[in-house]
């Protein structure tokens, strides 16, 4: 699970305090701020986390798509064995797109408008492997079927324009996984879709990493998916991961007063529509971050921490239970009895 | 609630229609996207019927032809009592004392050159309306109301974050207590904790002021947490509508059951018990939609009548109205539900239009 082991048991990807910070005009912005995280092989771990949490540059690093001239990024990844961080750009080009293939919220940013669908899949396969012209036109055709375009005869010729959100979206998961990477990350791979599409999609990706094995890395605001598909979730807030465990140990004994926030703040299918309770104020600029705990500026409980440990100390990501780890400054028994107390009102009028 | 409640909005058979002309430089008219293809829709003060439908099925066109945003191309409107279809622009000045809007996108809503007070004040400069104590004051009594802080007059919108813009936009909404606000999609550009904050103050003013929201949104439990009646939308045509109980836990209309199997619930236990509906495909062309029901070619109960006969809005049970030949309760669906490209089969002219669904035998949960 969660920090780093010894290199001879390394799970499958092990990200080691990673940090990303970009300098701007107004200072050093620190949109990750030493996470640490690590996936077994086969299983998806879900990042949660609301706009400006470093979600997705978290996403981004990994993949290698961080441009090392405007940021600063330090740390360590391990996939498969191999160090990320330090490897030149030529052979990280080799690595996208093989072992690692994103997919994002918006297909029209990654599908080029003036290539027919077919031939942009087609490119990636020869760009990665030795193939000619014809079976990467005859693999093309078989990866779209597959990822359920109907008539793909007729679309396969397609332009990205042609085709509906959901379709592009199909299309775009054909191409990352055309080269059976073995680590996929899906940055919000559903919000622009409607809840009909969004169904199918996260049923496809599910029934395509058990397919193939693969790894995935699932970047979403939606707590809602992440209990559908996740094995792990790591919440994440000002660019610090404050609460991983597995997704089950986290809907039943969630610790951390800014997951709970979150619990209470969506409306729910299951519950009666009471009175939300919401997360009081905005989240914090990256800028100018809290000197101790990212969260203390919203929490409701922090003046139960004694000498205000909150304000100046910034907590560590602690191990609170098995496989579950939290970053928060109250004591074990306190953080369980509040998070008991607000599931039991949460809960409070079940249908 | 402000003293009983009583009607502040009647639609009935709206329809708004997009020419489509052929290419060239002497264009005609050779068809038409039928955004809203003739709906009924009632509403009274201190209550919110939420619009929902997915992206295409003409939920924004409709609320924005409420407004005469867009001009409708039939139907009638009624706005507190007074027909407005048909009223020129300077006619319809006095009636936007009395519907208002609140917009989808905070950022495109606000003016970038503006400052907050300018803002929030224009209804009243718009209008000719002095309110008592005089406009500043009421302005920043206003975004007091919507939780702003009043020392913010002379800010930009580009100083704001996305939940205190759209706080803007509801205190510029309620300046002239309107009767009515149309709010499309209001928290759907928003995060989850600030969603919450913008639906409570919502629910908080409806109670203050007794007004009537019509609240569009494709987002099915946020349109839950704040609705007293729903309408289901798809292709231009309502296909359910009832109050909120009813259309959440005992639906007819198949398209319904599939909306609400598709909304993913934080709960990993419950995620394996439900119900789901997997449809497949998209939404057909608006240009050229489906002959008889217009969901037929995604529908898990179409049959050959169907493809024939337009399903009217029926009234099932009191307030309960469903357009479907084959309506169906919660209690008989199967488990699980996979709808294979019926629209293929029902395009190739066979009566087969069940062929391709399969109806799996309530087995183990799908994992």
């Amino acid at each position: 699970m969660m920090p780093t082991r010894g290199s001879l048991d390394r799970p499958f990807l092990s990200v080691t305090d990673l940090s990303v910070a970009f300098p701007t005009e107004d200072g050093l912005v620190h949109a990750v701020d030493g996470v640490s995280l690590s996936v077994e092989r086969g299983k998806t771990l879900a990042i949660v986390g609301e706009s400006g949490s470093g979600k997705s540059v978290t996403a981004q690093a990994i993949m290698g798509l961080v441009n090392r001239k405007a940021a600063k990024v330090t740390g360590e990844i391990w996939l498969d064995g191999q160090e990320l961080i330090g490897l030149p750009q030529n052979e990280v080009q080799e690595l996208m797109g093989s072992e690692i293939a994103m997919i994002f919220q918006d297909p029209m940013s990654s599908l080029h408008p003036f290539y027919r669908i077919g031939d942009q899949i087609a490119e990636a396969i020869r760009a990665h492997r030795p193939v000619g012209a014809k079976e990467a036109r005859r693999e093309t055709i078989e990866m779209l079927r597959h990822v359920g375009i109907p008539a793909v005869e007729r679309r396969v010729d397609a332009y990205p324009h042609q085709l509906s959100g959901g379709m592009r979206q199909r299309v775009m998961i054909a191409m990352a996984l055309i080269n059976s990477p073995q680590l996929l990350i899906a940055d919000e791979p559903t919000t622009a879709l409607d809840v009909t599409v969004q169904a199918q999609i996260l049923e496809l990706i599910s029934s395509l990493q058990k397919e193939f094995g693969t790894t995935v890395i699932l970047i979403t605001h939606d707590l809602g998916i992440v209990a559908d598909v996740a094995d792990e979730v790591a919440v994440m807030y000002g660019g610090r991961i404050v609460e991983v465990a597995s997704t089950g140990q986290l809907y039943d004994r969630p610790e951390m007063p800014y997951t709970l926030g979150l619990l209470s703040s969506i409306p729910r299918m299951d519950r009666e529509p009471e009175r939300l309770d919401p997360i009081r104020g905005n989240p914090p600029s990256p800028i100018n971050l809290p000197k101790g705990c990212v969260f203390q500026p919203r929490c409701n409980y922090s003046d139960r921490v004694p000498g205000g440990a909150c304000l100046t100390v910034r907590p560590d990501l602690l191990e609170s239970g098995p496989d579950h780890f939290v970053r928060c400054h109250l004591q074990i028994e306190e953080r369980q009895q509040i998070s008991r107390e607000v599931l039991q009102v949460l809960a409070g009028a079940p249908q | 609630m402000t003293g009983e409640a009583r009607e502040v909005l009647q639609v009935s058979d709206l329809r708004t229609y997009f020419p489509v002309r052929s290419r060239g430089i002497i264009t005609r008219t050779v068809g038409a996207v039928k955004a809203v293809d003739g709906i009924d829709l009632r509403l009274d003060s201190g209550e919110t019927l939420g619009l929902v439908g997915e992206s295409g099925s003409g939920k924004t066109t409709a609320a924005r032809s409420i407004l005469m945003l867009v001009r409708p191309t039939g139907g009638r409107i009624k706005i507190d009592g007074q027909e407005i279809t048909g009223l020129s622009s300077r006619k319809l000045m006095p009636i936007r004392r009395k519907a208002q809007m609140i917009f989808q996108d905070p950022y495109n809503a606000l003016n970038p050159r503006h400052t907050v007070g300018g803002i929030i004040s224009a209804p009243f400069r718009v209008q000719g309306v002095v309110p008592p104590g005089g406009v500043r004051k009421s302005v920043l009594e206003l975004m007091e109301r919507v939780g702003l802080n009043p020392e913010h007059y002379n800010r930009y919108p580009n100083e704001f974050s996305g939940g205190q813009r759209q706080r803007i936009g509801i205190a510029r909404a309620i300046a002239l207590r309107p009767k009515l606000i149309v709010c499309d999609e209001p928290v759907s550009a928003l995060d989850v904790s600030i969603q919450a904050q913008i639906l409570n103050l919502l629910r908080d003013l409806q109670q203050e002021f007794g007004l009537a929201y019509l609240f569009v949104a494709h987002d099915l439990a946020v349109v839950r947490q704040i609705s007293h009646r729903v309408a289901v939308m798809y292709l231009g045509k309502i296909m359910e509508t009832a109050p909120r109980e009813v259309i959440y836990s005992r639906p007819l209309h198949p398209y319904t059951h599939s909306l609400l199997s598709a909304v993913p619930i934080p709960d990993p236990k419950q995620q394996g018990r439900r119900n789901r509906i997997v449809l497949q495909g998209d939404l057909p062309s608006p240009i050229d939609p489906p002959s008889g029901c217009v969901f037929r070619t995604r529908c898990f109960q179409a049959q050959e009548r169907c493809a024939v006969e337009v399903p009217p809005l029926v009234e099932m049970a009191p307030g309960h109205h469903v357009a479907c030949h084959f309506p169906i309760a919660v209690a008989d669906l199967p488990a699980r539900i996979d709808v294979e490209d019926v629209a293929v089969s029902v395009e190739e002219g066979t009566a087969q239009a069940v062929e391709g669904v399969h109806f799996n035998e309530p087995g183990p949960p799908h994992a």
